[in-house]
């Protein structure tokens, strides 16, 4: 492997997927504490009716009304789960089948009664992502990685997912106490004068721009996988929430990179010359870390405390 | 056209998918009652995508076998294998490690799609054209629904239907009391795992016309509309069935009338349409009931504070009150209580005192608990003891005008 092949080629959708499994996989963390680990589920299939309005809206695939429709998405999903949540007393776990499918029904009638055959928009795409097709065509070598005028030919993907990742830390480092108060004990957060339920909307928010911008460049299955199985995989390593942020990080991060190179060339060791979807490699990869955690974690048992003693 | 098409008048194809739609409903509606009165509405979603790997290595074991590779029954019993082993995989996570059901239904439901679209994948590089049609289980695809497949769809929908017919009175003791259906000696490990299979069934029985994304939805909503017209679970249970089979005729002959009008989400959208109509009509759940109770509890609070208010001579100054008590013939615009007011204000004040003796006595202590400041103090004592209360508060006097 030599850096002119895996400059343009294969570092580019790396770095994009690391970058969008480590995004994911932050906030993951604290919804998977407040078991609220579905709403990620939710948010990626209810990200199809929000690009294919703010298609129908603008009238072309550009990235940013795709971005803020699916973003829209999301949080009027999250409303109307918690509306008729309350309306109608449902249980929570149902309340979100209801929303999210019939949104994802819509978002695909929509597709269907529209003409979006000239453009790239469909669902096989909203789901599997095209990781492969984000290349670096300007770069020739390990050099470019210096070169400005190569670096602008950059995927812009790459950068927005940065950026996401970026705003997902800072978050997460400047509401790091608060967060961890109310994840573990919201009553008390709430009796010190913690605004509980801004502090949850914007974990929510959080979640949904780290799996609106992953989305756009990975497709779905790495959001729903990145957004639980690190996170579920580091809970069985540790009881301390600075050390499974730190497992999540690791497994994520071991996922997309171990995922992608299986993908690519994983076929090529069996003799194949067609490469499969790294988008489900990754996903895959993150489930064998899981297993691998439930089997010999040293938290894997519910009483907390290591199964050897 | 829509009529021809709920009549059964519009062709071979379009009659096959239906009448598959409309059994396949009825099983969805019913066996999803319980997994909705069980609280565990999602783990279908994890089921319903641990189908797409078994498809997969159902396609790649037939091709490998000289076969076609898309036969139904083969891919459909591929599917029911990775959906059981998903299956047990969130059962296990649940019990043997400390994740909750939630995480490990979002575990199995990312990990087996995954693993599903690899495989996909990998068919693709199989063979050129071969593939065709496997992701049609996405989303559903009736296009070229065969009598064969409508008849997989028809024994699998009735065998499923009389399996939940045979097992519903232990699940739903199940659902309602675990601890009790224990104690009962039932197996309640064993009874939700045969909840759970009957949900596999109907997933896979529903590939073929819905995808396995959209059959989460045949099996959830239908049980959380029929829920708020009834307290009563096997009637819950009949009416999702009419709700899921009644919205699967409806949405199949939809989709067949006019062109673009993908099945599956035609048929998903109805069902929600029922589920919006049942939260904002249905009696006494509905939302539409509770703002009419709201407004009217809401009238007989302001009616009685105004009586009590016209029986102290205080002034009112609330509008709404002083408008319900206008109406009522009780009081003039200008606050001051008309004849009938007058008689009304001294018995609600003169209740008020009567309650405040029942309150204050220990002999009283059941009927004091009824104390909510609106109930008729007659329609809990009888009159021999409301006597006896009055002798202790003494004579009326004039209302201070």
């Amino acid at each position: 492997m030599n850096g002119a092949e895996f400059v343009p080629l294969s570092l580019p959708p790396l770095l994009i997927g690391i970058c969008a499994a480590v995004a994911c996989a932050l906030p993951g963390n604290f919804l998977l504490l407040r078991r609220q680990a579905l709403i990620g589920d939710a948010i990626s299939h209810v990200v199809l009716p929000g690009i294919v309005v703010a298609f129908l809206v603008t009238g072309a695939v550009s990235t940013w009304p795709m971005m803020l429709g699916a973003a829209g998405a999301a949080l009027v999903a999250v409303a109307l789960i918690e509306l008729i949540r309350r309306l109608g007393r449902i249980e929570a776990g149902a309340a979100m089948g209801v929303i999210f499918t019939a949104m994802f029904a819509g978002g695909v009638l929509l597709l269907e009664q529209t003409d979006t055959s000239n453009v790239h928009l469909d669902v096989e795409h909203a789901l599997y992502g095209n990781l492969e097709s984000l290349i670096w065509l300007d770069a020739t070598g390990w050099a470019s990685l210096l070169d400005t005028a190569a670096l602008a030919g950059l995927p812009p993907e790459l950068l927005r997912m940065a950026i996401t990742l970026l705003a997902v830390i800072i978050f997460t480092i400047v509401f790091w106490r608060p967060l961890k108060l109310t994840t573990f004990d919201e009553g008390f957060a709430r009796t010190i004068g913690m605004p509980t339920g801004v502090l949850g909307l914007a974990l929510v928010v959080t979640a949904a721009v780290a799996a609106v911008a992953a989305f756009d460049a990975v497709g779905s299955i790495i959001v729903i996988a990145m957004f639980i199985c690190p996170p579920a995989a580091a809970r069985l390593m540790t009881n301390r929430l600075e050390r499974q942020v730190a497992w999540s990080v690791v497994f994520a991060v071991l996922s997309a990179s171990l995922g992608y190179v299986l993908a690519g060339y994983g076929p090529l060791w069996f003799g194949r010359m067609d490469a499969v979807s790294a988008a489900g490699m990754i996903a895959t990869v993150s489930g064998v870390i899981l297993a691998l955690a439930a089997v010999f974690g040293p938290c894997r048992t519910r009483s907390g405390a290591p199964s050897v003693v | 056209m829509l009529v021809e098409a709920l009549t059964l008048q519009l062709g071979y194809n379009a009659t096959l998918v239906v009448i598959g739609a409309t059994l396949l409903g009825m099983s969805a509606g019913v066996t999803g009652t319980f997994l909705f009165l069980r609280k565990r509405a999602l783990v279908s979603d994890a089921i319903s995508h641990a189908t797409l790997p078994g498809i997969g290595l159902a396609f790649i074991v037939m091709v490998f076998l000289g076969g076609d590779g898309r036969s139904l029954p083969g891919l459909l019993a591929g599917s029911a294998l990775t959906a059981g082993i998903g299956l047990l995989c969130v059962g296990w996570l649940t019990r043997y490690t400390r994740l909750s059901e939630d995480a490990a239904i979002g575990a199995v439901l990312s990990v087996f799609f995954g693993f599903g679209i690899v495989l996909l994948t990998v068919i693709q590089t199989l063979g050129a054209g071969r593939q065709a049609g496997l992701d049609s289980f996405l989303l559903g695809s009736t296009a070229g629904m065969l009598w064969s497949d409508a008849m997989v769809i028809a024994i699998g929908g009735t065998v499923t239907l009389t399996l939940v017919l045979l097992l519903h009175r232990p699940m739903t003791l199940v659902s309602f009391d675990p601890d009790y259906a224990t104690a009962r000696g039932l197996n309640v490990g064993r009874i939700d795992l045969a909840m759970m299979g009957l949900v596999m069934a109907v997933t896979v029985v529903g590939l073929k016309i819905v995808g396995l994304i959209l059959i989460v939805a045949m099996l959830i909503i239908p049980a959380v509309a029929a829920r708020f017209w009834t307290e009563r679970a096997d009637r819950v249970a009949l009416l999702a069935g009419a709700v899921g089979g009644v919205s699967g005729y409806v949405g199949a002959a939809l989709s067949a009338s006019a062109p673009n009008l993908p099945t599956g989400p035609i048929i998903v959208l109805v069902t929600f349409a029922v589920f919006l109509v049942s939260l904002l009509g249905a009696p006494s759940r509905g939302v539409l009931a509770a703002v009419l109770r709201f407004r009217r509890y809401q009238r007989r609070v302001h009616l009685r504070q105004g009586l009590l208010a016209l029986a102290q001579g205080q002034p009112i100054y609330e509008k709404l009150t002083l408008r319900l008590l206008r109406r009522a013939g009780l009081a003039r615009a200008d606050g001051v209580a008309t004849e009938a007011g007058r008689a009304r204000a001294a018995k609600a004040l003169r209740d008020e005192k009567r309650w405040e003796i029942v309150r204050s006595d220990h002999a009283h202590e059941a009927a004091a608990q009824l104390y909510d400041g609106l109930r008729p103090i007659e329609s809990i004592l009888t009159q021999d003891q409301i006597r006896d209360i009055d002798r202790r508060i003494g004579r009326p006097r004039e209302v201070p005008l």
